[in-house]
């Protein structure tokens, strides 16, 4: 017999990366929140590599601090260093990484959690959904307690069915011997859900102490403050550096004489593990032509002598993974203190979710993070901030927000998914966005802040700073389309020593930006600059002109892309009743359900005669819908 | 609702002598306008005729001398602003003004869009939608096959290659930014991407010049017509040539002896060719021995067999029916104004199901049977073509351009010594051009390559 346990506007399952933020956006938005998780002192915790951001994926760390979400300001304050990665690059590809502090991040996070004042934090393991005439309306945890929800958010990651696999050991567990969430995948099967299962490593840790650092060379963080929230004001100087050694024939031997011990090569694994995130047996198999492999080694924090050994990944035995450590230059007497092993684990096919991330088949159900197909912090953050949005929005009667591919690595992420599906753990890559010129890291706030502010989630005082950067940034702008620049003796004599070649008639200083060899900063004595405006001001100025060519044109290619995405398709529409759509599209079409002919143009199997015959269908605004 | 203007070629079929572009759009006019030399197209009633010329943009001469009707919105087949632009000078010529027309800014036509366009505007009546669905879908999916089926092997396979190579270098700058610490690649440099940018664009510009050449394009379907001595062979030419209004061109840069007649049967571009030694003696097989007339049959798209309603069939016959047997032919009974003396019954075993039309060519008898049978059996896609249509072809070209623009971006934009992920936007985008005129438009195989590529992980 189940008890009552109380009425939520939103429940959040899971308080992992996906569901911190999804607790938190719901909460500041005006929605009674509760969130249940497996264990308090695991909120927010990083199972594989201490680490947060890299490119494509810090700009998502930028574009959640920008929609009011905390992955941001909770890195700035726990990491041990910092780093802006791509700085020889241009600026679409430039983006932060963090080595964080496994414990600390924890700390911090649940100390958020705790303070804000809409969330109920509790630990609990759900082991179902209430659902009554097809809607869902709360949950129930194995002590029986039924929580009634207008809405709730399922942000389990790799808990569900979860196996570890290292040799020839198996055992159901979630990430960390924590436990596994068996019920509850029980029953999202039950209730209809196509479910898929996926794999990933993560490598052995050994103790600070047995490491000799002396054979490996040192990777330190930068030595200029960043951040990555825009709110962050307070920077952390004394960093911790990471190191960097190889992996050797020898290693290499090793791995090769035992790979039919590995869980992967005898076959027991049946999820599909990504390729990006390969194992050591994996990368020595397929490309055997390598000599040496990078191995970094990273600290897991300040207070902890745990080692994170990125480039190990393994599944191997554990009495196997001794030798392997150990055949690496600097960790010759390595101490292993927890081996590596990989995870199995089941995922929601993607393709069941709405761009809001509600399931199709449940309305008021949501699910968020690694649950639908994804991996990683940022991507199951990103995922957890829009689902907190979205169900809370349900709630409030607000509309739902979807972001497109050209405003955000979230929305090119969450359109992915739903869309496309994916047939391996997605990760974002730079290259997975089409518009990333538009996506870069220094905009971030300018694409999400005002929405971020609209929906509550963004304070006043933020949002007031926002605006008066961008005023000064295009007076900025206006004040150089007039100033003209003479090629006097000076200014050629300046341009000079600055390796730039000299001017030969008057242009406007706008212009002379242009120049890739010349920056804002580098002519600023030249131009007048005004010495008061901050450096975020003159980074977008500079940006903004020497890159307006292409971003001209990556904002053409985007008014095309959106005129498709205008085409609204009505959620009811009757496929079978269209006649002329090829039988893989029509099936597709069925599945995903797009909601404009530019989402549906993207399904693989939908060719551009079925968009053709699709488009003239709609327009002529004669259309069959589904009889509920 | 659409707001840019589309144009093609519409020739309506059976109008073979005079070839038509069609525009349609809020800027059919003003386009027009824009490179015609004759009145002032803004100013003209609607639903009028104009002579006058359509200027080439870059050389600044006359590209060909046209008569244009101007008819503005609603009262047109779209109920948009309608330009037909008519030229006289068949295919090359109608294939430049095309050119000339977007390169001013309209966009080709996707297949079936102007009845598409009619349809959304209401010109159509709601009962017509099925047919009007089928058609696009049937027009879609025949010009993507098209396309593909009638591009040259060789012309795919690079285009193939030259896509393999963009990728690998776009790959390559790909895992410089999302794998920054990434050692096992070198860091792409501005020198290696100048090198990879110039060998391709290079291609391109060759690709571009065959082109011009009319080797890929202005092509219509190579046919021969073949039959023994007197059958009425060049009567046949004559009659096809004379009835279309072909035109005599000599494609330059080829000798002088090979002769191509080109005419257009109810839209159907064909390729009479012929060179002067088989139009001196008049019987291939003869003339030329029967392996080398095979090998001319072979490169045909379409055989025109013309046989003797007046004579008995002859064991040439029979070996010509032989010759032809997995080829693409129409058999032509002519002189049937004579005494039959051929088997009828014989001569449909032989052509086993292949069409039959009789004719009298001197009495003008059975010429629309023919030109029906030539037109049926192209637009049921029986023909396997070797050679392209002409609208594939000016989508290829307009492609193909657009790429080597793109490539020239990117050119210019090493040259300014701009960071390469910008460099690197205009060359992903080459690579989608080229793409587009393969019909190979994933965008997965990006991110494929890169894992393939290089090892990467953590
Ligand atoms: C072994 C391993 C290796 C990995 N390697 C990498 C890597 O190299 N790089 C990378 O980017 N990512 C990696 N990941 C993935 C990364 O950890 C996840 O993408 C990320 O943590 C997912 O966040 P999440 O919020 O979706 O889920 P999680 O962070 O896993 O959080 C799930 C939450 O749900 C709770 N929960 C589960 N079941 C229930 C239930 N029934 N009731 C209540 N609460 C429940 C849990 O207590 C937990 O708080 C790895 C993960 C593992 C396990
Ligand atoms: N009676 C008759 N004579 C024809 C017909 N077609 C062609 N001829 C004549 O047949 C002769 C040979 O024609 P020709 O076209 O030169 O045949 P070829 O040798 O096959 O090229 C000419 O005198 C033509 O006028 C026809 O339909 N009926
Ligand atoms: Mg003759």
């Amino acid at each position: 017999m189940t008890y009552d346990a109380g009425h939520y506007d939103v429940v959040v399952v899971g308080a992992g990366h996906a569901g911190v933020e999804a607790g938190l956006a719901a909460a500041k938005m005006g929605a009674k929140t509760l969130m249940l998780t497996l264990n308090l002192d695991m909120i927010a915790f990083m199972p594989c590599n201490p680490s947060i951001g890299g490119p494509a994926k810090g700009i998502v760390v930028r574009e959640i601090d920008a929609l009011g979400g905390v992955m941001g300001k909770v890195i700035d304050k726990t990491h041990i260093q910092m780093r802006l990665l791509n700085t020889g690059k241009g600026p679409a590809v430039q983006a932060l990484r963090a080595q964080a502090d496994k414990p600390l991040y924890i700390k911090e996070m649940k100390k958020i959690i705790e303070n804000e004042k809409n969330i109920t934090l509790r630990q609990g393991m759900v082991d179902r959904l209430i659902v009554e005439d097809g809607v869902c309306k709360g949950v129930i945890t194995e002590t029986n307690a039924a929580y009634s929800a207008k809405t709730v958010i399922i942000t389990t990651g790799t808990f569900m069915r979860g196996k570890v696999l290292m040799g020839d050991l198996e055992y159901e567990s979630g990430p960390n011997n924590q436990r596994p969430t068996i019920k509850l995948s029980e029953n999202l099967e039950e209730l209809g859900f196509e479910i898929t299962r996926f794999k990933t490593g993560t490598p052995p840790r050994v103790n600070s102490h047995t490491i000799d650092y002396s054979k490996t060379e040192i990777q330190p963080g930068d030595e200029d403050p960043r951040s990555f929230s825009y709110e962050t004001t307070e920077y952390i100087t004394d960093q911790i550096p990471c190191w960097l050694t190889y992996t050797n024939e020898f290693t290499h031997q090793i791995i090769n004489e035992n790979l039919s011990l590995s869980a992967m090569y005898s076959g027991m694994k049946r999820g599909t593990g990504p390729r990006y995130c390969p194992s050591i047996e994996d990368k020595i198999v397929r490309f055997n032509d390598k000599p040496r492999h990078q191995i970094f080694l990273e600290p897991e924090g300040r207070d902890t002598e745990e080692v994170y050994v990125q480039g190990l990944s393994t599944s191997l035995p554990e009495s196997i993974q001794h030798s392997i450590v150990r055949s690496v230059e600097g960790l010759e007497n390595a101490e292993i203190m927890r081996a590596g092993y990989a995870i199995e684990y089941d995922a929601i096919v993607p393709t069941q979710l709405w761009p809001t991330l509600e399931t199709k088949k449940i309305p008021g159900l949501f699910t968020a993070g690694q649950i639908n197909g994804t991996s990683g912090y940022e991507e199951a953050a990103a995922q957890g901030i829009m689902a907190g949005i979205n169900a809370a929005a349900k709630v409030l009667g607000k509309d739902p927000v979807i972001l497109d591919r050209s405003q955000a690595y979230i929305g090119v992420l969450i359109d992915d998914l739903v869309t496309k599906g994916t047939n391996e753990p997605y990760r974002l890559l730079t290259s997975r966005a089409e518009y990333r010129l538009l996506l870069r890291h220094d905009n971030a706030d300018l694409r999400m802040t005002e929405l971020g502010y609209k929906l509550g989630l963004i304070s006043e005082e933020r949002y007031a700073a926002f605006t008066e950067k961008y005023r000064l940034v295009e007076e900025e702008k206006k004040r150089l389309q007039k100033l003209v620049i003479k090629p006097s003796t000076e200014v050629n004599a300046f341009l000079e020593t600055a390796g730039a070649s000299p001017m030969k008639e008057a242009v406007k200083a706008y212009d002379l930006l242009k120049r890739p060899e010349l920056s804002y900063d580098l002519l600023a004595p030249i131009i007048d600059a005004d010495p008061s405006l901050s450096h975020e001001v003159t980074e977008q100025v500079g940006i903004q002109i020497k890159y307006e060519g292409y971003i001209k044109k990556a904002n053409d290619q985007v008014a095309r892309m959106l005129k498709m995405e205008e085409k609204k398709i009505p959620e009811d529409i009757d496929y079978d009743a269209i006649s002329g759509i090829a039988t893989e599209a029509k099936e597709k079409l069925k599945t995903v359900r797009p909601l404009s002919i530019g989402q549906a143009s993207r399904i693989s199997g939908v060719n551009p005669a079925d968009i053709s015959i699709l488009v003239v269908y709609i327009e002529q605004g004669n259309i069959s819908r589904l009889a509920n | 609702m659409e707001t840019d203007t589309i144009t093609a070629i519409s020739t309506p079929i059976g109008e073979g002598a005079i070839a038509i572009v069609r525009l349609s759009g809020p800027e059919a006019i003003s386009i027009t306008a824009n490179v015609f030399k004759g009145k002032n197209l803004f100013d003209v009633p609607s639903h009028t005729i104009h002579y006058g010329k359509i200027m080439d943009p870059e050389t600044n001469e006359i590209a060909e001398e046209v008569m244009i009707s101007v008819m503005r919105a609603p009262k047109t087949f779209t109920r948009e602003d309608v330009v037909e632009i008519n030229c006289h000078g068949g295919m090359v010529a109608v294939n430049r003004v095309l050119e000339i027309i977007l390169s001013k800014g309209a966009r080709l036509a996707e297949p079936g869009e102007f009845t598409k366009r009619a349809f959304l505007h209401g010109r159509i009546d709601l009962s017509q939608a099925e047919a009007v669905m089928d058609l696009i879908r049937a027009k879609t999916d025949k010009a993507m096959s098209v396309a593909l089926k009638q591009m040259d092997g060789r012309l795919s396979a690079l285009i193939r290659r030259l896509r393999q190579d963009l990728l690998e270098t776009v790959a390559h700058v790909e895992v410089n930014i999302d794998y920054p610490e990434y050692d096992d690649v070198e860091e792409m440099s501005h020198d290696m991407m100048r090198t990879k940018t110039k060998e391709v664009h290079q291609e391109i510009v060759e690709l571009l010049q065959v082109a011009k050449q009319g080797k890929i394009l202005r092509e219509g379907l190579a046919t021969a017509i073949i039959g023994r001595p007197n059958v009425g062979k060049s009567s046949l030419m004559n009659t096809l040539v004379q009835e279309n209004k072909a035109i005599v061109t000599e494609i330059p840069g080829t000798t002088r002896d090979i002769i191509e007649e080109y005419v257009s049967v109810r839209g159907v571009p064909l390729r009479l060719v012929d060179t002067a030694g088989i139009r001196e003696t008049e019987d291939i097989v003869e003339k030329i021995g029967v392996e080398r007339s095979r090998q001319v049959l072979k490169e045909s798209d379409l055989i025109l067999f013309v046989l003797n309603y007046n004579e008995v069939l002859s064991d040439e016959d029979d070996k010509l029916f032989q010759a032809i047997q997995d080829l693409d032919y129409i058999v032509i009974i002519n002189k049937t104004d004579l005494e039959q003396k051929l088997n009828l019954a014989r001569v449909e075993e032989l052509a086993a199901g292949k069409p039959i039309v009789t004719t009298s060519l001197i009495k003008e008898e059975g010429i629309n049977e023919l030109e029906e049978a030539i037109a049926k059996i192209f637009f049921a896609g029986d023909i396997d073509t070797g050679d392209l249509t002409y609208v594939s072809n000016v989508r290829h070209i307009q492609l193909l351009r657009q790429a080597k623009q793109a490539l020239e971006d990117a050119m210019e934009g090493l040259e300014l010594g701009l960071p390469l992920d910008i460099v690197q936007i205009d060359v992903t985008r080459t690579w989608e051009l080229l793409g587009e005129i393969i019909g190979d438009t994933a965008s997965d195989s990006l991110i494929d390559q890169l894992f393939s590529q290089f090892c990467l992980g953590k």
